[in-house]
């Protein structure tokens, strides 16, 4: 604790230094991005390295998306708020679920005792997807589904809702987050063991290439890396190591890098120094580019794009004087846009104790809005591109973040390293250094641990937790299985073990399952039947 | 002979996978010199009661951030009365304050909603420590 403190101290007297660990100088200048790279990396927007925006006019030709993350409740109560949604112009769905719907487990399973519908939308069956996404026109609306333990389910009854209601799988744009590795760093919805976990993940992503080729099939997330503890440089190293896990686990199906990696979409984190993530997203957008080309030898210029959520950060919110997050937002929001992101989504002001009030995801959506069409964000690419300090920044944060994947591949891998539980112990410690920090006073958070006033104590909030609604979507489930064709579902649950067994693709098995009314729960253990399930190793 | 350090097990009950704080927690525990025991996540509440037995620890804590804290800490006094059990269990995570009541009366010596600082999460169980007469 000592030597923290000590360094902090001295940190503060030579200088400022990023999280990253980045030295910032008090001035810059075109020697300095000469002096950290190569001035050519800076290029064009829309032309490769990418470093000023995957477009050539980025949001001249067409804003960001924005995509709030909603869902709570029955299938009726989010069909319901995202109506709502829509009709308040928003372009992209969010889909939260319940715990016991990202666990595999059903709604009367007695682990999702008090768990049903409270964090997100409880799904059972296909019957829930069918109510939840009447009249929505999912060829127009993006809908991206946070599910990553029980993706291959949710994605497969996702596909099956869009035929049913008469859409082509071919026009279907939209994300599924499906990244279970993180889920083992933070989140920790995971189900299965982490190679038969990954082997999934690459099925959803190889089956989308060829069906639904305009489908995003994974949304590598360094987000929830960061909010786990990660600094800046960790958070895209980590991630970038994920996405390339699935990457060399789907090239050994055979396919080509050209055929997939355009759909490859990234979740990243902001908070911290403004700069630092600014040059955070421009140097890994150059860094994932020449990864791509160079190392996988990618010959189309679109499977070398970093398509990015970047959206603001819980980690940075406070709880304390929590209208201060509107004003913290607001800057979160304007560095996703510096950044060239492609959705942005913001955590409401309240989100550091409560589910957001609808004011509150309200005044989310208008600050996104006030970026759009006040600020005149959209007028011109990369307006921070030439910047002696943001482009040496870049430079700096390009090539450090290559080095952490150096050393992560050193170590021996990022699956060795997440599933001996290395990569959480060392993250969980620079968490712990960081509460430190805050609680010390050497990072500082206004109104938490600087102009702090005396205020009423807010206290935490839930949406009221109905008890009525968790019964009648048990009563809803029970009736299914009631009525639906148990023939027809026990075959489908037969195939899907054999089809697990036999290492085939899972997809097909899981949507036949889906469309017979199997359940989450069920098509899930039918997995576990082969898999077994993670054993977490128990580290802090 | 060396006194007995006071050991403490830290439990994630429930569905919830939120362990950020829990395992800040469980390393200011071990750097102000208490014994901890840390369960992993998704721990039905009967396994974590068991773990605490099996470890002879001398206090629980169960992190619980989804919301379900009325519901498992039902299950916890249903747990620990059936198994005829005294070990002190205190409750951390997204706690209204309207509910800190409802907890205590659960049996929990006490609850601490977000926000609250490490130090006196740490003090409070240096208190029970002192009244165990256990070092730390």
């Amino acid at each position: 604790m000592s030597k923290t403190e000590s360094k902090g101290k001295k940190d503060k007297t030579r200088g400022v230094v990023l999280e990253s660990g980045i030295e910032v100088d008090p001035l810059y200048t075109p020697e300095s991005i000469n002096a950290t790279g190569s001035p050519a990396d800076i290029g064009r927007p829309g032309q490769y390295p990418f470093t000023r925006g995957i477009h050539p006019l980025m949001y001249r030709k067409r804003p960001f998306t924005i995509r709030q993350y909603a869902g709570f409740g029955t299938p009726t109560e989010t069909h319901e708020r995202f109506l709502y949604l829509i009709a308040n112009g928003q372009t992209g769905l969010n889909v939260a679920f319940d715990l016991p719907t990202q666990t595999g487990l059903d709604s009367d399973d007695p682990m999702a005792t008090g768990e049903v519908g409270r964090v997100g939308m409880s799904v059972d069956t296909l019957a829930d997807f069918e109510e939840v996404f009447e009249g929505i026109d999912l060829d127009k609306i993006t809908v991206s589904l946070t599910i990553n333990g029980s993706a291959i389910v949710l994605v497969a009854m996702y596909l099956a809702v869009a035929q049913k209601y008469g859409f082509d799988l071919k026009s279907l744009r939209g994300t599924a987050q499906n990244d279970i590795l993180k889920e083992f760093i933070g989140r920790g919805t995971w189900v299965f063991p982490v190679d038969p976990s990954v082997k999934l993940v690459v099925d959803i992503i190889e089956y989308c290439a060829s069906e639904v080729p305009k489908y995003s099939p994974v949304s590598v997330c360094g987000y929830h890396i960061r909010e786990s503890g990660a600094n800046p440089v960790q958070e895209m190293a980590y991630a970038f190591c994920i996405a390339k896990a699935y990457i060399d686990e789907t090239l050994r199906r055979g396919m080509d890098i050209d055929e997939f990696a355009s759909r490859l979409s990234f979740n990243f984190d902001i908070h911290g120094n403004f700069f630092e993530q600014i040059a955070k997203f421009r140097g890994a957008r150059r860094l994932w580019a020449k990864i791509i080309k160079e190392e996988y030898k990618a010959k189309d210029d679109k499977s070398c794009w970093l398509r990015m959520i970047a959206g603001g950060g819980g980690g940075g919110l406070t709880k304390e004087q929590p209208e201060n997050n509107i004003a913290r937002s607001a800057y979160y929001a304007l560095i996703s846009a510096l950044s060239g992101t492609q959705t942005m989504a913001l955590c409401s002001y309240d989100e550091a104790y409560t589910i957001p009030t609808e004011k509150a995801a309200e005044i989310s959506l208008r600050t996104m809005q006030i970026l759009i069409h006040e600020m005149g964000i959209c007028d011109t690419v990369d307006p921070l591109g030439g910047s002696y300090y943001v482009e040496t920044l870049t430079n700096q944060m390009e090539s450090t973040i290559r080095q952490q994947m150096h050393e992560v591949d050193g170590w021996g891998g990022i699956v060795k390293l997440i599933a001996s539980g290395d990569i959480q112990k060392a993250i969980s410690q620079q968490a712990y250094e960081r509460e430190k920090a805050i609680q010390d006073g050497r990072l500082l958070k206004v109104g938490l641990n600087c102009y702090r006033k005396e205020e009423e104590a807010r206290s935490v909030g839930f949406h009221p937790y109905s008890e009525e609604n968790a019964r009648t979507q048990i009563a809803r489930l029970k009736k299914i299985r009631k009525d639906r064709d148990s023939e027809r579902v026990q075959k489908s649950l037969a195939r899907v073990r054999k089809d697990a067994e036999d290492n085939r693709n899972l997809m097909p098995a899981v949507i036949d399952a889906v469309k017979a009314y199997a359940t989450v729960g069920e098509i899930t253990k039918a997995l576990k039947d082969v898999y077994g399930e993670y054993e977490e190793p128990i580290y802090f | 002979m060396a006194e007995k350090r006071f050991k403490i097990l830290l439990g994630k009950p429930g569905l919830d996978g939120h362990d950020v704080g829990v395992k800040v927690l469980a390393h200011a525990l071990v750097d102000n010199g208490f014994d901890v025991v840390y369960s992993g996540l998704r721990k039905p509440i009967d396994r974590i009661v068991g773990m605490a037995v099996e470890n002879e620890v001398d206090a629980i804590g169960l992190s619980i951030l989804s919301g379900t804290h009325l519901v498992l800490c039902e299950q916890m006094k249903d747990e620990m009365s059936k198994r005829d059990l005294a070990i002190p269990w205190i409750v951390g995570g997204n706690i209204p304050d309207d509910d800190v009541a409802a907890i205590e009366r659960l049996g929990a010596m006490a609850a601490f909603p977000t926000g609250t600082g490490l130090d006196e999460v740490v003090d409070y169980f240096k208190k029970l420590a002192k009244e165990k007469k256990r070092t730390v």
